[in-house]
Protein backbone atom coordinates (compact mmCIF):
# COMPACT_ATOMS: atom_id res chain seq x y z
CA UNK A 1 0.00 0.00 0.00
CA UNK A 2 2.51 2.63 1.12
CA UNK A 3 5.41 3.24 -1.20
CA UNK A 4 8.34 0.92 -0.66
CA UNK A 5 11.28 2.34 1.28
CA UNK A 6 14.40 2.89 -0.81
CA UNK A 7 16.52 1.60 2.00
CA UNK A 8 15.36 -0.44 4.91
CA UNK A 9 17.08 1.78 7.42
CA UNK A 10 14.04 1.68 9.68
CA UNK A 11 14.52 -2.05 9.84
CA UNK A 12 18.27 -2.06 10.14
CA UNK A 13 18.04 -4.94 12.56
CA UNK A 14 16.53 -7.09 9.79
CA UNK A 15 19.65 -8.38 8.16
CA UNK A 16 18.60 -11.95 7.55
CA UNK A 17 15.65 -11.25 5.27
CA UNK A 18 14.69 -8.76 2.63
CA UNK A 19 11.73 -6.63 3.74
CA UNK A 20 8.68 -8.93 3.96
CA UNK A 21 10.77 -12.01 3.10
CA UNK A 22 10.40 -12.00 -0.72
CA UNK A 23 13.10 -10.42 -2.88
CA UNK A 24 12.22 -7.23 -4.74
CA UNK A 25 12.11 -8.85 -8.21
CA UNK A 26 9.63 -11.44 -7.01
CA UNK A 27 7.42 -8.77 -5.46
CA UNK A 28 7.59 -6.83 -8.70
CA UNK A 29 6.44 -9.87 -10.65
CA UNK A 30 3.59 -10.50 -8.20
CA UNK A 31 2.53 -6.83 -8.27
CA UNK A 32 2.31 -7.02 -12.05
CA UNK A 33 0.04 -10.04 -11.75
CA UNK A 34 -2.06 -8.18 -9.16
CA UNK A 35 -2.42 -5.14 -11.43
CA UNK A 36 -3.57 -7.36 -14.27
CA UNK A 37 -5.99 -9.15 -11.95
CA UNK A 38 -7.49 -5.84 -10.78
CA UNK A 39 -7.85 -4.73 -14.38
CA UNK A 40 -9.80 -7.88 -15.31
CA UNK A 41 -12.06 -8.59 -12.32
CA UNK A 42 -12.42 -12.30 -11.58
CA UNK A 43 -9.87 -13.43 -14.18
CA UNK A 44 -7.22 -15.83 -12.89
CA UNK A 45 -3.76 -14.46 -13.66
CA UNK A 46 -0.95 -17.05 -13.65
CA UNK A 47 2.13 -16.06 -11.64
CA UNK A 48 5.43 -17.69 -10.75
CA UNK A 49 4.56 -18.75 -7.22
CA UNK A 50 7.60 -19.17 -4.96
CA UNK A 51 8.49 -21.74 -2.37
CA UNK A 52 7.59 -20.28 1.00
CA UNK A 53 8.85 -21.38 4.39
CA UNK A 54 5.61 -23.21 5.10
CA UNK A 55 3.71 -25.95 3.29
CA UNK A 56 1.29 -25.45 0.41
CA UNK A 57 -2.23 -25.26 1.74
CA UNK A 58 -1.17 -23.15 4.71
CA UNK A 59 -1.64 -19.88 2.90
CA UNK A 60 1.41 -19.54 0.66
CA UNK A 61 -0.59 -17.70 -2.01
CA UNK A 62 -2.05 -15.20 0.44
CA UNK A 63 1.33 -14.64 2.07
CA UNK A 64 2.99 -13.88 -1.25
CA UNK A 65 0.27 -11.37 -2.13
CA UNK A 66 0.52 -9.74 1.30
CA UNK A 67 4.34 -9.65 1.11
CA UNK A 68 4.11 -7.88 -2.25
CA UNK A 69 1.70 -5.14 -1.18
CA UNK A 70 2.75 -4.53 2.41
CA UNK A 71 4.78 -1.44 3.36
CA UNK A 72 6.42 -0.48 6.64
CA UNK A 73 3.49 1.79 7.58
CA UNK A 74 0.86 -0.89 7.12
CA UNK A 75 -0.98 -2.53 9.96
CA UNK A 76 -1.73 -6.20 9.42
CA UNK A 77 -4.54 -8.38 10.71
CA UNK A 78 -4.58 -12.11 10.00
CA UNK A 79 -7.61 -14.32 10.56
CA UNK A 80 -8.18 -18.02 10.11
CA UNK A 81 -11.81 -19.22 10.29
CA UNK A 82 -12.61 -15.68 11.47
CA UNK A 83 -10.36 -15.97 14.50
CA UNK A 84 -7.17 -14.03 15.24
CA UNK A 85 -6.02 -16.71 17.67
CA UNK A 86 -5.78 -19.89 15.60
CA UNK A 87 -2.43 -21.43 14.69
CA UNK A 88 -2.38 -20.34 11.07
CA UNK A 89 -3.33 -16.73 11.94
CA UNK A 90 -0.79 -16.48 14.76
CA UNK A 91 2.02 -17.95 12.62
CA UNK A 92 1.42 -15.69 9.64
CA UNK A 93 1.12 -12.62 11.86
CA UNK A 94 4.41 -13.53 13.53
CA UNK A 95 5.99 -14.17 10.13
CA UNK A 96 5.27 -10.62 8.98
CA UNK A 97 6.12 -8.91 12.24
CA UNK A 98 9.47 -10.68 12.07
CA UNK A 99 10.30 -10.26 8.37
CA UNK A 100 8.67 -6.85 7.76
CA UNK A 101 8.60 -5.39 11.25
CA UNK A 102 5.06 -4.13 10.67
CA UNK A 103 2.52 -3.46 13.35
CA UNK A 104 -0.21 -6.04 13.74
CA UNK A 105 -3.69 -5.69 15.14
CA UNK A 106 -6.79 -7.72 15.95
CA UNK A 107 -9.16 -4.83 15.40
CA UNK A 108 -10.76 -4.93 11.95
CA UNK A 109 -11.08 -1.13 11.41
CA UNK A 110 -7.46 -0.50 12.41
CA UNK A 111 -5.94 -2.88 9.89
CA UNK A 112 -4.85 -1.65 6.46
CA UNK A 113 -4.30 -5.20 5.19
CA UNK A 114 -6.34 -8.18 6.37
CA UNK A 115 -5.19 -11.63 5.30
CA UNK A 116 -7.90 -14.21 5.68
CA UNK A 117 -8.62 -17.87 5.37
CA UNK A 118 -12.36 -18.71 5.20
CA UNK A 119 -14.02 -15.56 6.51
CA UNK A 120 -14.78 -11.96 5.70
CA UNK A 121 -14.91 -9.90 8.93
CA UNK A 122 -18.39 -9.00 10.18
CA UNK A 123 -17.36 -5.34 10.51
CA UNK A 124 -17.83 -3.65 7.09
CA UNK A 125 -14.50 -2.83 5.44
CA UNK A 126 -13.60 0.62 4.13
CA UNK A 127 -11.81 2.00 1.10
CA UNK A 128 -8.36 2.16 2.68
CA UNK A 129 -8.29 -1.56 3.36
CA UNK A 130 -7.21 -4.58 1.33
CA UNK A 131 -8.58 -8.05 1.99
CA UNK A 132 -6.18 -10.86 0.97
CA UNK A 133 -7.67 -14.36 0.63
CA UNK A 134 -5.74 -17.62 0.81
CA UNK A 135 -7.13 -19.82 -1.94
CA UNK A 136 -6.64 -23.59 -2.29
CA UNK A 137 -8.52 -24.21 -5.59
CA UNK A 138 -8.95 -21.10 -7.73
CA UNK A 139 -10.74 -22.79 -10.65
CA UNK A 140 -14.52 -22.99 -10.12
CA UNK A 141 -14.95 -25.27 -13.16
CA UNK A 142 -12.32 -27.78 -12.04
CA UNK A 143 -14.78 -30.18 -10.40
CA UNK A 144 -16.42 -30.87 -13.77
CA UNK A 145 -13.55 -30.34 -16.18
CA UNK A 146 -10.07 -31.58 -15.27
CA UNK A 147 -8.30 -30.09 -18.32
CA UNK A 148 -6.79 -26.64 -17.74
CA UNK A 149 -6.78 -25.88 -21.48
CA UNK A 150 -10.50 -26.61 -21.58
CA UNK A 151 -11.42 -24.56 -18.48
CA UNK A 152 -9.52 -21.59 -19.87
CA UNK A 153 -11.42 -21.88 -23.15
CA UNK A 154 -14.68 -22.14 -21.21
CA UNK A 155 -13.86 -18.91 -19.35
CA UNK A 156 -12.86 -17.22 -22.60
CA UNK A 157 -16.18 -18.07 -24.24
CA UNK A 158 -18.24 -17.64 -21.05
CA UNK A 159 -19.39 -21.26 -21.23
CA UNK A 160 -20.62 -21.42 -17.68
CA UNK A 161 -23.40 -24.02 -17.98
CA UNK A 162 -21.26 -26.40 -15.91
CA UNK A 163 -21.59 -24.21 -12.83
CA UNK A 164 -25.34 -24.57 -12.86
CA UNK A 165 -24.99 -28.32 -13.38
CA UNK A 166 -23.33 -28.40 -9.96
CA UNK A 167 -26.21 -26.47 -8.37
CA UNK A 168 -28.72 -28.69 -10.24
CA UNK A 169 -27.06 -31.76 -8.73
CA UNK A 170 -27.37 -30.25 -5.26
CA UNK A 171 -31.09 -29.68 -5.64
CA UNK A 172 -31.68 -33.09 -7.26
CA UNK A 173 -29.92 -34.92 -4.40
CA UNK A 174 -30.65 -32.71 -1.39
CA UNK A 175 -33.77 -30.78 -2.35
CA UNK A 176 -31.94 -27.46 -2.07
CA UNK A 177 -28.62 -25.90 -2.99
CA UNK A 178 -26.43 -27.64 -0.44
CA UNK A 179 -23.16 -25.96 -1.43
CA UNK A 180 -22.29 -24.05 1.72
CA UNK A 181 -18.79 -22.78 1.04
CA UNK A 182 -16.76 -21.80 -2.03
CA UNK A 183 -20.11 -20.87 -3.54
CA UNK A 184 -19.55 -19.73 -7.16
CA UNK A 185 -20.07 -16.08 -8.01
CA UNK A 186 -20.22 -14.10 -11.22
CA UNK A 187 -18.00 -11.02 -11.11
CA UNK A 188 -19.23 -7.90 -12.93
CA UNK A 189 -21.31 -10.10 -15.24
CA UNK A 190 -18.24 -11.65 -16.87
CA UNK A 191 -16.00 -14.17 -15.10
CA UNK A 192 -17.28 -16.87 -12.80
CA UNK A 193 -15.04 -17.01 -9.74
CA UNK A 194 -14.45 -19.32 -6.79
CA UNK A 195 -14.52 -17.17 -3.67
CA UNK A 196 -12.12 -19.58 -1.87
CA UNK A 197 -13.58 -21.69 0.96
CA UNK A 198 -15.44 -18.80 2.56
CA UNK A 199 -18.92 -19.79 3.75
CA UNK A 200 -21.67 -18.58 1.42
CA UNK A 201 -22.80 -16.48 4.38
CA UNK A 202 -20.04 -14.07 3.35
CA UNK A 203 -20.87 -13.94 -0.38
CA UNK A 204 -23.21 -10.92 -0.08
CA UNK A 205 -20.37 -9.00 1.62
CA UNK A 206 -18.21 -9.37 -1.50
CA UNK A 207 -20.75 -7.52 -3.59
CA UNK A 208 -20.01 -3.82 -3.94
CA UNK A 209 -17.39 -3.99 -1.16
CA UNK A 210 -15.48 -0.74 -0.53
CA UNK A 211 -12.17 -2.56 0.02
CA UNK A 212 -9.99 -4.16 -2.63
CA UNK A 213 -10.16 -7.99 -2.55
CA UNK A 214 -7.11 -9.97 -3.68
CA UNK A 215 -6.98 -13.75 -3.98
CA UNK A 216 -3.72 -15.73 -3.97
CA UNK A 217 -3.42 -19.45 -4.73
CA UNK A 218 0.19 -20.54 -4.10
CA UNK A 219 0.11 -24.15 -5.17
CA UNK A 220 -2.07 -23.47 -8.22
CA UNK A 221 -0.04 -20.34 -9.07
CA UNK A 222 -2.97 -18.02 -9.69
CA UNK A 223 -3.89 -14.52 -8.53
CA UNK A 224 -7.28 -12.91 -9.04
CA UNK A 225 -9.02 -9.85 -7.72
CA UNK A 226 -12.28 -8.02 -7.15
CA UNK A 227 -11.76 -4.23 -7.30
CA UNK A 228 -13.71 -1.97 -4.91
CA UNK A 229 -17.39 -1.45 -5.69
CA UNK A 230 -17.64 -4.37 -8.10
CA UNK A 231 -20.81 -6.33 -8.67
CA UNK A 232 -20.51 -9.88 -7.30
CA UNK A 233 -23.55 -12.10 -7.81
CA UNK A 234 -23.98 -15.61 -6.40
CA UNK A 235 -25.25 -18.07 -9.02
CA UNK A 236 -28.68 -19.60 -8.47
CA UNK A 237 -31.94 -20.74 -10.07
CA UNK A 238 -35.10 -18.65 -10.40
CA UNK A 239 -37.06 -21.19 -8.37
CA UNK A 240 -34.20 -21.93 -5.94
CA UNK A 241 -32.72 -18.51 -5.17
CA UNK A 242 -29.43 -18.00 -3.35
CA UNK A 243 -29.75 -17.87 0.42
CA UNK A 244 -27.27 -17.72 3.27
CA UNK A 245 -27.04 -20.01 6.28
CA UNK A 246 -29.12 -19.24 9.35
CA UNK A 247 -28.85 -20.59 12.88
CA UNK A 248 -31.49 -21.31 15.46
CA UNK A 249 -29.02 -20.40 18.22
CA UNK A 250 -27.34 -17.09 19.04
CA UNK A 251 -23.70 -16.64 20.10
CA UNK A 252 -23.20 -18.20 23.55
CA UNK A 253 -20.79 -15.44 24.55
CA UNK A 254 -22.26 -12.23 23.11
CA UNK A 255 -25.79 -13.21 21.98
CA UNK A 256 -25.16 -11.94 18.45
CA UNK A 257 -27.85 -13.20 16.10
CA UNK A 258 -26.48 -11.74 12.88
CA UNK A 259 -22.97 -13.19 12.72
CA UNK A 260 -21.57 -16.47 11.39
CA UNK A 261 -21.56 -19.02 14.22
CA UNK A 262 -19.16 -21.90 14.82
CA UNK A 263 -20.36 -24.97 16.68
CA UNK A 264 -18.07 -25.91 19.56
CA UNK A 265 -18.33 -29.32 21.21
CA UNK A 266 -17.77 -28.81 24.94
CA UNK A 267 -17.87 -32.30 26.42
CA UNK A 268 -18.44 -35.93 25.44
CA UNK A 269 -22.10 -36.13 26.46
CA UNK A 270 -23.55 -33.96 23.73
CA UNK A 271 -22.78 -30.55 25.20
CA UNK A 272 -22.16 -27.92 22.59
CA UNK A 273 -22.40 -24.23 22.02
CA UNK A 274 -22.42 -21.78 19.17
CA UNK A 275 -20.03 -18.84 19.19
CA UNK A 276 -19.17 -16.08 16.74
CA UNK A 277 -16.53 -17.23 14.28
CA UNK A 278 -15.28 -13.63 14.02
CA UNK A 279 -13.35 -13.34 17.31
CA UNK A 280 -12.84 -9.58 16.98
CA UNK A 281 -16.55 -8.99 16.44
CA UNK A 282 -17.46 -11.14 19.45
CA UNK A 283 -14.82 -9.57 21.65
CA UNK A 284 -15.99 -6.08 20.90
CA UNK A 285 -19.62 -6.92 21.50
CA UNK A 286 -18.72 -8.39 24.89
CA UNK A 287 -16.68 -5.28 25.64
CA UNK A 288 -19.75 -3.18 24.88
CA UNK A 289 -21.68 -5.11 27.52
CA UNK A 290 -23.41 -7.87 25.50
CA UNK A 291 -23.48 -11.20 27.29
CA UNK A 292 -24.59 -14.73 26.39
CA UNK A 293 -25.62 -17.80 28.36
CA UNK A 294 -22.04 -19.08 28.55
CA UNK A 295 -20.41 -15.76 29.54
CA UNK A 296 -18.19 -16.00 32.61
CA UNK A 297 -20.14 -13.44 34.64
CA UNK A 298 -23.29 -15.52 34.13
CA UNK A 299 -21.82 -18.68 35.61
CA UNK B 1 -26.45 -13.75 -46.61
CA UNK B 2 -29.91 -15.28 -46.44
CA UNK B 3 -32.13 -14.45 -43.52
CA UNK B 4 -34.11 -17.65 -43.52
CA UNK B 5 -33.47 -21.30 -44.14
CA UNK B 6 -33.74 -22.04 -47.82
CA UNK B 7 -35.34 -25.28 -48.88
CA UNK B 8 -33.38 -25.30 -52.12
CA UNK B 9 -29.91 -25.28 -50.59
CA UNK B 10 -28.28 -28.20 -48.80
CA UNK B 11 -27.91 -28.06 -45.00
CA UNK B 12 -24.28 -29.10 -45.14
CA UNK B 13 -21.87 -29.01 -48.06
CA UNK B 14 -18.59 -30.83 -47.82
CA UNK B 15 -16.33 -29.55 -50.56
CA UNK B 16 -13.13 -31.40 -51.54
CA UNK B 17 -12.21 -32.10 -47.93
CA UNK B 18 -8.69 -33.36 -47.29
CA UNK B 19 -7.06 -34.08 -43.96
CA UNK B 20 -3.52 -35.33 -43.71
CA UNK B 21 -1.49 -36.02 -40.61
CA UNK B 22 1.92 -35.04 -41.94
CA UNK B 23 2.58 -37.59 -44.68
CA UNK B 24 -0.13 -39.86 -43.36
CA UNK B 25 -3.41 -39.37 -45.18
CA UNK B 26 -6.64 -39.24 -43.16
CA UNK B 27 -9.11 -38.57 -45.96
CA UNK B 28 -8.72 -37.20 -49.47
CA UNK B 29 -10.98 -35.01 -51.62
CA UNK B 30 -14.23 -36.00 -49.96
CA UNK B 31 -17.26 -34.11 -51.23
CA UNK B 32 -21.01 -34.47 -50.66
CA UNK B 33 -24.18 -32.48 -49.95
CA UNK B 34 -26.43 -33.26 -47.03
CA UNK B 35 -30.02 -32.08 -47.16
CA UNK B 36 -32.28 -31.31 -44.26
CA UNK B 37 -33.91 -34.47 -42.85
CA UNK B 38 -31.56 -36.79 -44.73
CA UNK B 39 -29.51 -39.59 -43.21
CA UNK B 40 -26.11 -40.24 -44.73
CA UNK B 41 -24.22 -43.40 -43.83
CA UNK B 42 -20.46 -43.67 -44.14
CA UNK B 43 -19.11 -47.21 -44.24
CA UNK B 44 -15.66 -48.63 -44.67
CA UNK B 45 -13.12 -50.75 -42.86
CA UNK B 46 -11.03 -49.61 -39.92
CA UNK B 47 -8.50 -47.00 -40.95
CA UNK B 48 -10.40 -45.93 -44.04
CA UNK B 49 -10.74 -42.36 -42.74
CA UNK B 50 -14.36 -42.47 -41.53
CA UNK B 51 -13.71 -41.04 -38.10
CA UNK B 52 -11.28 -38.43 -39.41
CA UNK B 53 -13.96 -37.27 -41.81
CA UNK B 54 -16.57 -37.16 -39.05
CA UNK B 55 -14.30 -35.13 -36.77
CA UNK B 56 -13.66 -32.62 -39.56
CA UNK B 57 -17.37 -32.36 -40.27
CA UNK B 58 -18.26 -31.97 -36.61
CA UNK B 59 -15.87 -29.08 -36.17
CA UNK B 60 -13.41 -30.72 -33.83
CA UNK B 61 -10.56 -31.29 -36.29
CA UNK B 62 -9.49 -28.63 -38.77
CA UNK B 63 -9.11 -30.04 -42.31
CA UNK B 64 -5.90 -29.49 -44.29
CA UNK B 65 -7.82 -28.49 -47.41
CA UNK B 66 -11.39 -28.01 -48.52
CA UNK B 67 -14.40 -26.30 -47.02
CA UNK B 68 -17.43 -27.22 -44.98
CA UNK B 69 -20.42 -24.97 -45.55
CA UNK B 70 -23.31 -25.05 -43.12
CA UNK B 71 -26.63 -23.37 -43.55
CA UNK B 72 -27.22 -21.67 -40.20
CA UNK B 73 -30.69 -20.87 -38.89
CA UNK B 74 -30.38 -17.12 -39.07
CA UNK B 75 -27.20 -16.10 -40.83
CA UNK B 76 -27.33 -17.99 -44.08
CA UNK B 77 -24.58 -20.29 -45.28
CA UNK B 78 -21.32 -20.10 -43.33
CA UNK B 79 -17.91 -21.68 -43.79
CA UNK B 80 -17.46 -23.71 -40.61
CA UNK B 81 -13.74 -23.12 -40.19
CA UNK B 82 -14.01 -19.42 -41.07
CA UNK B 83 -16.25 -18.94 -38.05
CA UNK B 84 -14.68 -17.79 -34.81
CA UNK B 85 -14.03 -20.45 -32.19
CA UNK B 86 -16.78 -19.05 -29.96
CA UNK B 87 -19.40 -19.23 -32.73
CA UNK B 88 -18.29 -22.70 -33.76
CA UNK B 89 -18.52 -23.98 -30.21
CA UNK B 90 -21.94 -22.40 -29.81
CA UNK B 91 -23.11 -24.07 -33.01
CA UNK B 92 -21.75 -27.40 -31.79
CA UNK B 93 -23.74 -27.32 -28.58
CA UNK B 94 -26.98 -25.92 -29.97
CA UNK B 95 -27.68 -26.74 -33.60
CA UNK B 96 -25.48 -29.81 -33.76
CA UNK B 97 -25.06 -32.98 -31.79
CA UNK B 98 -22.21 -35.46 -31.65
CA UNK B 99 -22.90 -38.98 -30.42
CA UNK B 100 -19.72 -40.83 -29.54
CA UNK B 101 -19.15 -44.53 -29.98
CA UNK B 102 -18.28 -44.86 -26.31
CA UNK B 103 -20.96 -43.16 -24.20
CA UNK B 104 -18.31 -42.36 -21.59
CA UNK B 105 -16.76 -39.90 -24.05
CA UNK B 106 -20.02 -38.07 -24.51
CA UNK B 107 -21.46 -38.18 -20.99
CA UNK B 108 -20.43 -36.51 -17.78
CA UNK B 109 -19.96 -39.62 -15.67
CA UNK B 110 -19.72 -37.63 -12.43
CA UNK B 111 -23.21 -36.16 -12.49
CA UNK B 112 -26.71 -37.64 -12.55
CA UNK B 113 -28.70 -38.53 -15.68
CA UNK B 114 -30.92 -35.47 -15.23
CA UNK B 115 -27.96 -33.12 -15.01
CA UNK B 116 -26.46 -34.72 -18.11
CA UNK B 117 -29.60 -33.97 -20.07
CA UNK B 118 -30.01 -30.51 -18.55
CA UNK B 119 -26.46 -29.32 -19.14
CA UNK B 120 -27.02 -27.97 -22.64
CA UNK B 121 -30.12 -26.10 -21.49
CA UNK B 122 -28.22 -24.53 -18.61
CA UNK B 123 -25.38 -23.63 -20.97
CA UNK B 124 -27.92 -21.82 -23.11
CA UNK B 125 -29.14 -19.82 -20.14
CA UNK B 126 -32.02 -21.86 -18.65
CA UNK B 127 -32.21 -20.79 -15.01
CA UNK B 128 -35.40 -22.41 -13.80
CA UNK B 129 -34.83 -25.70 -12.02
CA UNK B 130 -38.42 -26.91 -12.53
CA UNK B 131 -38.33 -26.30 -16.27
CA UNK B 132 -34.94 -27.96 -16.69
CA UNK B 133 -36.10 -30.98 -14.75
CA UNK B 134 -39.30 -31.17 -16.77
CA UNK B 135 -37.32 -31.15 -20.01
CA UNK B 136 -34.96 -33.81 -18.65
CA UNK B 137 -37.91 -36.04 -17.76
CA UNK B 138 -39.42 -35.55 -21.19
CA UNK B 139 -36.20 -36.53 -22.96
CA UNK B 140 -35.49 -39.50 -20.72
CA UNK B 141 -38.97 -40.69 -21.54
CA UNK B 142 -38.32 -40.19 -25.28
CA UNK B 143 -35.29 -42.47 -25.12
CA UNK B 144 -37.16 -45.04 -23.02
CA UNK B 145 -35.29 -44.52 -19.76
CA UNK B 146 -37.43 -44.97 -16.65
CA UNK B 147 -38.15 -41.61 -14.98
CA UNK B 148 -37.18 -43.13 -11.62
CA UNK B 149 -33.57 -43.22 -12.81
CA UNK B 150 -33.32 -39.46 -13.33
CA UNK B 151 -31.14 -38.89 -10.27
CA UNK B 152 -28.96 -41.95 -10.77
CA UNK B 153 -25.39 -41.76 -12.00
CA UNK B 154 -24.70 -42.91 -15.58
CA UNK B 155 -22.19 -45.29 -14.00
CA UNK B 156 -25.10 -47.41 -12.76
CA UNK B 157 -26.68 -47.65 -16.25
CA UNK B 158 -26.20 -50.50 -18.69
CA UNK B 159 -24.28 -49.88 -21.92
CA UNK B 160 -27.44 -49.51 -23.97
CA UNK B 161 -28.99 -47.11 -21.46
CA UNK B 162 -25.82 -45.01 -21.39
CA UNK B 163 -25.97 -44.75 -25.16
CA UNK B 164 -29.63 -43.72 -25.04
CA UNK B 165 -28.82 -41.18 -22.32
CA UNK B 166 -26.09 -39.74 -24.52
CA UNK B 167 -28.60 -39.35 -27.33
CA UNK B 168 -31.09 -37.62 -25.01
CA UNK B 169 -28.37 -35.28 -23.75
CA UNK B 170 -27.62 -34.30 -27.33
CA UNK B 171 -31.17 -33.89 -28.57
CA UNK B 172 -32.35 -31.65 -25.74
CA UNK B 173 -31.20 -28.50 -27.53
CA UNK B 174 -33.26 -29.50 -30.59
CA UNK B 175 -30.35 -29.80 -33.02
CA UNK B 176 -30.85 -29.97 -36.78
CA UNK B 177 -27.78 -32.02 -37.53
CA UNK B 178 -26.53 -35.08 -35.64
CA UNK B 179 -23.20 -36.84 -36.10
CA UNK B 180 -23.01 -40.41 -34.86
CA UNK B 181 -19.82 -42.40 -34.62
CA UNK B 182 -20.63 -46.14 -34.47
CA UNK B 183 -23.70 -45.54 -32.27
CA UNK B 184 -24.30 -49.26 -31.78
CA UNK B 185 -20.69 -50.34 -31.33
CA UNK B 186 -20.08 -52.54 -28.33
CA UNK B 187 -23.76 -53.34 -27.71
CA UNK B 188 -25.27 -56.79 -27.97
CA UNK B 189 -27.57 -57.43 -30.93
CA UNK B 190 -30.95 -57.23 -29.19
CA UNK B 191 -29.98 -53.93 -27.54
CA UNK B 192 -28.65 -52.76 -30.91
CA UNK B 193 -31.98 -53.52 -32.53
CA UNK B 194 -33.93 -51.52 -29.95
CA UNK B 195 -31.49 -48.62 -30.17
CA UNK B 196 -31.70 -48.60 -33.96
CA UNK B 197 -35.50 -48.59 -33.78
CA UNK B 198 -35.40 -45.69 -31.40
CA UNK B 199 -32.90 -43.69 -33.46
CA UNK B 200 -34.94 -44.30 -36.58
CA UNK B 201 -38.11 -43.07 -34.90
CA UNK B 202 -36.40 -39.99 -33.42
CA UNK B 203 -34.77 -39.06 -36.70
CA UNK B 204 -38.11 -39.34 -38.50
CA UNK B 205 -40.13 -37.50 -35.81
CA UNK B 206 -37.71 -34.63 -35.40
CA UNK B 207 -36.73 -34.40 -39.06
CA UNK B 208 -33.04 -34.58 -38.18
CA UNK B 209 -30.28 -34.62 -40.71
CA UNK B 210 -27.78 -37.28 -39.71
CA UNK B 211 -24.29 -38.41 -40.60
CA UNK B 212 -23.72 -41.93 -39.28
CA UNK B 213 -20.32 -43.56 -39.39
CA UNK B 214 -20.45 -47.32 -39.05
CA UNK B 215 -18.72 -50.47 -40.17
CA UNK B 216 -21.93 -52.41 -39.74
CA UNK B 217 -23.82 -52.67 -43.05
CA UNK B 218 -27.01 -53.69 -41.26
CA UNK B 219 -26.99 -50.40 -39.34
CA UNK B 220 -26.44 -48.55 -42.59
CA UNK B 221 -29.25 -50.43 -44.32
CA UNK B 222 -31.70 -49.64 -41.52
CA UNK B 223 -30.88 -45.99 -40.92
CA UNK B 224 -29.24 -44.44 -43.95
CA UNK B 225 -30.98 -42.97 -47.01
CA UNK B 226 -27.71 -42.63 -48.83
CA UNK B 227 -24.43 -44.43 -48.41
CA UNK B 228 -20.81 -43.48 -48.95
CA UNK B 229 -18.19 -46.23 -49.07
CA UNK B 230 -14.67 -45.26 -48.08
CA UNK B 231 -11.35 -46.97 -48.59
CA UNK B 232 -7.87 -45.60 -47.92
CA UNK B 233 -9.25 -42.13 -47.26
CA UNK B 234 -11.17 -41.88 -50.52
CA UNK B 235 -14.84 -42.26 -51.34
CA UNK B 236 -15.02 -45.23 -53.71
CA UNK B 237 -18.78 -45.44 -54.08
CA UNK B 238 -21.69 -43.16 -53.30
CA UNK B 239 -25.40 -43.66 -53.86
CA UNK B 240 -28.78 -44.63 -52.42
CA UNK B 241 -28.30 -47.20 -49.68
CA UNK B 242 -30.38 -49.93 -51.30
CA UNK B 243 -28.68 -49.42 -54.63
CA UNK B 244 -25.19 -49.56 -53.14
CA UNK B 245 -25.89 -52.63 -51.05
CA UNK B 246 -27.94 -54.54 -53.63
CA UNK B 247 -25.89 -53.68 -56.67
CA UNK B 248 -22.38 -52.74 -55.58
CA UNK B 249 -20.24 -51.40 -58.43
CA UNK B 250 -16.79 -50.95 -56.95
CA UNK B 251 -14.75 -54.10 -56.26
CA UNK B 252 -14.19 -53.02 -52.64
CA UNK B 253 -17.93 -52.52 -52.04
CA UNK B 254 -18.59 -55.91 -53.60
CA UNK B 255 -16.08 -57.44 -51.20
CA UNK B 256 -17.62 -55.57 -48.25
CA UNK B 257 -21.16 -56.68 -49.08
CA UNK B 258 -20.12 -60.28 -49.66
CA UNK B 259 -18.22 -60.36 -46.37
CA UNK B 260 -21.36 -59.95 -44.27
CA UNK B 261 -22.03 -63.15 -42.35
CA UNK B 262 -25.35 -64.75 -43.16
CA UNK B 263 -27.14 -66.46 -40.32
Amino acid sequence: MSSMPQSNSAHAEQTDYNFAYLDEQTKRMIRRAILKAVAIPGYQVPFASREMPLPYGWGTGGIQVTASIIGPDDRLKVIDQGSDETTNAVSIRKFFSKTAGVETTDTTEDASIIQTRHRIPETPLHEDQILVYQVPIPEPLRWLEPRETETRTMHAHMEYGAMHVKLYEDIAHHGRIATAYDYPVSVEGRYVMAPSPTPKFDNPKMDNMAALQLFGAGREKRIYAVPPYTKVVSLDFEDHPFEVQTWEAVCALCSADDSYLDEVVTDDVGGRMFVCSDSDHCHRRRHAGHTGWASEDQQ
Amino acid sequence: MQQTTQADTPLLVCDALTKSYGRQVGCTEVGFDLWSGEVLGIVGESGSGKTTLLKCLAGTLEPTNGRILYQTRHQGTMDLYALGEAERRLLMRTDWALVHQNPRDGLRMGVSAGANVGERLMALGARNYGTIRGEAEHWLDSVEIDMGRIDHMPETFSGGMQQRLQIARNLVSKPRLVFMDEPTGGLDVSVQARLLDMIRALVADLGLACVIVTHDLAVARLLADRLMVMKNGRVVEHGLTDRVLDDPQHPYTQLLVSSVLQV
